[in-house]
C-alpha cells in the first residue's frame, strides 16, 4: 500500500502548489476576495468558539470567586445555603456514557459488520434506514418510554435478577427503584446506537475489497477476515464512530433527567440514582433566582464544555495512537 | 444541550428587547399595544386565557407572555426588559433592593399543593404537617409506621419503605411545600429551608408534576407532592392534611381559596404572604398565591393605564375563569385590598386609575 501511495501524493501535493493563485502569476482580484472570505469564516467560527467559552466564564465568575476548585471535589449542592459543589453532576455524567458506550459499541458494531458484510443485499438499506430512523427520535419522546417501560421493567425484572446473580458486586447493590443510573446508561445506549452503527457501517464499506478477497485467499474464515482485513485497516474510523456517540451521551439532557432519579450523589451502584451536569442546568436554570445560583449553574455548563473537550481530545490521542490504515496492508 | 437552553433564554430577551423597540416607533394610526410578561409557568395556562379574553375587552392591547420561570420573570422585571414579572414565590427583600424601582406584587390566583402516593388500593390517607416533614427528612422510612398508623387506623398499611418522590426542576410547587414543611417543622426549617430547589436529605427527583406522577405511579410506596390542578385531572390519590384548626381538610378549589380567606385579616401591604398553614376551619393548608409583578410608577403612561386596567379586570371579571383550569379564585376581601394597590400605579407620580 504505502510505496503505490507516497509518489502519487507527492504529485497531488505538486499540483495544489501549483494552482495558488500567486504561482498562477495572475492572482486576480476574485480570487484574493475569495481568499479572504474562506479565511474569515474560519476566524469567525474561531471567534465564536471563543467567544462562547469566555462569556461562560465571565457569567460563572462569583461562582468561581466564591468556590475555587472546590467546586470540582465537594458534593453538596445546596441552592438554599448557597454552597455548591459540581463532583456528583460529572460523575454522574462520566459514568452514565460510561455505561451507554459499554453497551451500545458492542452492539452497532456488531450490526455495522453484519450490514457492511454478511447480511443478503436486498435486506441492507432497508435494515441501516431503520437504526437510522432512531436518530431521528426526538430524546423527550424516549424520556416518556423511559419512564412508562423500561423503568417499570427494569424494577420488576431486571434489577431483581442482576440483584440475585451479581448482587455480590457493589454495581449491582441497593433497592431497585427502576430509576437510577442503570436506566439512564441504557437509554442513552439506544440514542447513541444509531450514530455509531451508521458511522461504522460506512467506514466498514469504505475498506477496499481488495482486503476481504486477500484474505479469504489466504484460506481465512469469514470471521477472519471481518478481525484481521476489515477491522483493523478501519479501526481508526471505528473509534471515531464510538467517540461520535460518547459526544452524544456526554451532553444528552431531556431523556437522561427523565429517568437517572436527579439525585446529587456518588455511590457505587448502577441501581442508585445520580445526577448529570446537563440535566442540573435544564432542571433548575429557570427557577434560579440568587446571583450566585445562577452562576454555579453556568460554571457546570463550563465544566460540561471542558470535560466534553478534555474527553474528545483523549479520544483524539487515542485514534492518533492507532493510526490510519495498516502500513504493508495484512499484518 | 445546554445552548438550546441558552438559545431559548436569549430569544426571549432578544424577543422582550424587539418588542419593546417596535412599540417606541412613532406611528400615526392608533397601533396595537404590545404588552410582554415573563415568569411562572405554573400560572401560564390561566394567563393565556386571560390573554385571550381580555382582547375582547379592548382589542388594542396584545399581550406576549413568556413562561420561563419565576426566576427569569424576576430577572426581566428587575432589568426592565418586560413590561410586567410573574412568579410563584414572592421576591426577597434582597431582589427588592436590587430593582431600579418599587415593584408592586399583584396576587392573580391561588394554587395548592398535595401529597400523593401509590399504595395497594390506594386507600384515603390523612397526613399532619410533622409527619410530612419527618417522612421527607428521612426520619419516617416506612409505611408501616406507628405516627402513619396512628394518623390512618382504618386503613390497611403494608410494612413497605416509603419511596419518597420529590422535583427535580426548581419550581413553585416545590417552593409551596417546603415553605409548609418549614413552617410545620423547625428541624426542617434549620436543616433544609425554603426554595424553589433544596437539598433534599432523602428521595428520588421526577421532573416537572408529570415527572413526579410517572415515578409515583410506578414505585410502589411511593409519595410525592403535586399541583392540585394536576391531582385532580389526572385522579391520583390525594391526601388531607391536618390544618391549623385542628381539622383534615381536602385541597379542593374551595379549600384553596379558604386559605388566602383566613389570612386576608393579617394581609401585609405588600401581598408579600405566605399562605401556607394558615389559621381557619376550612383552609387547606398547602396553598400560595402567584403574583405579577409590576413597577409603581410606569414609563410609559399608556401601557402603563392598559396595564393597570389589566390587572383591574384580571381580579375582577377576571376571576369567573380559573376554576374551570383548577386554580382557586381569589376570595373578595383579598380583591378589595389588591383594589387600592392598583391604584396606586403611577405615571410620573399621577395615578392612571383615577377615574375607576
Amino acid at each position: 500500500m504505502s510505496p503505490a501511495s507516497s509518489p502519487s501524493a507527492e504529485a497531488a501535493e505538486r499540483l495544489a502548489l501549483d494552482v495558488r493563485p500567486s504561482a498562477l502569476g495572475r492572482g486576480r482580484s476574485g480570487d484574493r476576495i475569495f481568499d479572504g472570505l474562506v479565511k474569515a469564516t474560519v476566524w469567525m467560527v474561531l471567534l465564536l468558539a471563543a467567544g462562547l467559552v469566555c462569556s461562560l466564564a465571565w457569567e460563572s465568575r462569583t461562582a468561581i470567586a466564591a468556590f475555587g476548585w472546590r467546586f470540582l471535589v465537594t458534593s453538596t449542592w445546596d441552592p438554599v445555603a448557597g454552597s455548591f459543589g459540581a463532583l456528583p453532576f460529572i460523575y454522574g455524567t462520566l459514568v452514565s456514557s460510561l455505561v451507554a458506550l459499554v453497551i451500545a459499541a458492542p452492539l452497532s458494531l456488531g450490526a455495522a459488520i453484519y450490514l457492511a458484510d454478511l447480511a443478503p443485499l436486498w435486506i441492507r438499506p432497508p435494515i441501516a434506514f431503520l437504526i437510522e430512523m432512531l436518530a431521528a427520535v426526538p430524546s423527550v419522546v424516549y424520556g416518556l418510554w423511559g419512564i412508562f417501560v423500561l423503568v417499570p421493567w427494569l424494577r420488576q425484572s431486571v434489577q431483581p435478577l442482576l440483584g440475585r446473580a451479581l448482587g455480590f458486586l457493589p454495581l449491582f447493590q441497593g433497592p431497585p427503584y427502576g430509576v437510577g443510573m442503570l436506566a439512564a446508561g441504557l437509554i442513552l445506549a439506544i440514542m447513541v446506537v444509531p450514530y455509531i452503527t451508521s458511522v461504522s457501517r460506512e467506514v466498514l464499506l469504505a475498506v477496499p475489497n481488495s482486503q476481504r478477497e486477500a484474505a479469504l485467499g489466504l484460506g481465512a474464515t469469514r470471521w477472519e477476515a471481518t478481525r484481521i482485513a476489515v477491522l483493523r485497516y478501519g479501526r481508526s474510523g471505528l473509534i471515531g464512530a464510538i467517540l461520535l456517540g460518547l459526544g452524544r451521551a456526554l451532553g444528552e439532557t431531556m431523556a437522561v433527567t427523565m429517568v437517572i432519579g436527579n439525585r446529587p450523589q456518588i455511590a457505587a451502584s448502577l441501581f442508585a440514582p445520580g445526577y448529570t451536569m446537563a440535566s442540573v442546568i435544564a432542571n433548575e436554570f429557570t427557577e434560579a433566582t440568587s446571583d450566585l445560583y445562577v452562576a454555579a449553574l453556568v460554571e457546570i455548563g463550563l465544566l460540561l464544555l471542558v470535560v466534553t473537550v478534555v474527553v474528545n481530545a483523549l479520544a483524539r490521542l487515542l485514534v492518533w495512537s492507532v493510526g490510519g490504515p495498516v502500513k504493508g496492508g495484512l499484518a | 444541550m445546554i445552548t438550546r437552553h441558552w438559545y431559548t433564554f436569549g430569544r426571549t430577551a432578544m424577543a422582550g428587547a424587539l418588542a419593546a423597540g417596535l412599540v417606541l416607533l412613532p406611528s400615526g394610526a392608533r397601533a396595537q399595544m404590545l404588552m410582554n410578561g415573563a415568569g411562572a409557568t405554573f400560572p401560564y395556562p390561566i394567563y393565556s386565557k386571560w390573554f385571550e379574553e381580555y382582547t375582547k375587552v379592548d382589542p388594542e392591547v396584545r399581550f406576549n407572555y413568556q413562561s420561563i420561570g419565576s426566576g427569569g420573570g424576576i430577572r426581566q422585571i428587575t432589568e426592565r426588559t418586560v413590561d410586567f414579572g410573574a412568579s410563584d414565590g414572592p421576591m426577597t427583600d434582597e431582589q427588592l433592593k436590587k430593582a431600579p424601582a418599587e415593584l408592586f406584587h399583584i396576587p392573580t390566583v391561588l394554587g395548592s399543593v398535595v401529597p400523593t402516593y401509590n399504595l395497594p388500593g390506594n386507600p384515603k390517607l390523612s397526613f399532619t404537617g410533622e409527619v410530612l416533614a419527618d417522612v421527607f427528612l428521612g426520619k419516617i422510612t416506612d409505611w408501616s409506621d406507628e405516627r402513619i398508623k396512628a394518623l390512618n387506623p382504618s386503613a390497611n398499611l403494608p410494612k413497605q419503605p416509603i419511596v419518597v418522590v420529590h422535583r427535580s426542576d426548581g419550581s413553585g410547587t416545590t417552593y409551596i411545600w417546603v415553605d409548609y414543611l418549614s413552617k410545620v417543622s423547625k428541624e426542617w426549617e434549620q436543616k433544609i429551608g425554603r426554595g424553589t430547589s433544596v437539598n433534599w436529605p432523602v428521595g428520588l427527583g421526577g421532573k416537572g408534576n408529570e415527572g413526579v406522577a410517572g415515578q409515583v405511579k410506578n414505585a410502589p410506596g411511593a409519595l410525592g407532592y403535586v399541583e392540585l390542578a394536576y391531582a385532580i385531572t389526572n385522579k391520583l390519590p390525594a391526601g388531607a392534611v391536618k390544618n391549623q384548626a385542628g381539622k383534615f381538610v381536602e385541597a379542593s378549589i374551595e379549600s384553596t381559596t379558604a386559605a388566602a380567606a383566613a389570612a386576608a385579616k393579617n394581609m401585609p401591604a405588600d401581598f408579600r404572604v405566605s399562605l401556607t398553614n394558615p389559621p381557619g376551619e376550612d383552609a387547606y393548608p398547602i396553598a400560595s398565591f402567584t403574583w405579577l409583578l409590576v413597577y409603581k410608577d410606569q414609563q410609559n403612561e399608556a401601557k402603563g393605564r392598559a396595564l393597570a386596567k389589566f390587572l383591574w379586570w384580571a381580579i375582577h371579571d377576571g376571576q369567573k375563569y380559573p376554576s374551570a383550569l383548577l386554580y382557586a379564585p381569589l376570595p373578595a376581601p383579598v380583591v378589595k385590598q389588591i383594589e387600592a394597590r392598583i391604584k396606586e400605579i403611577t405615571f410620573s407620580g399621577k395615578p392612571l386609575l383615577a377615574a375607576q
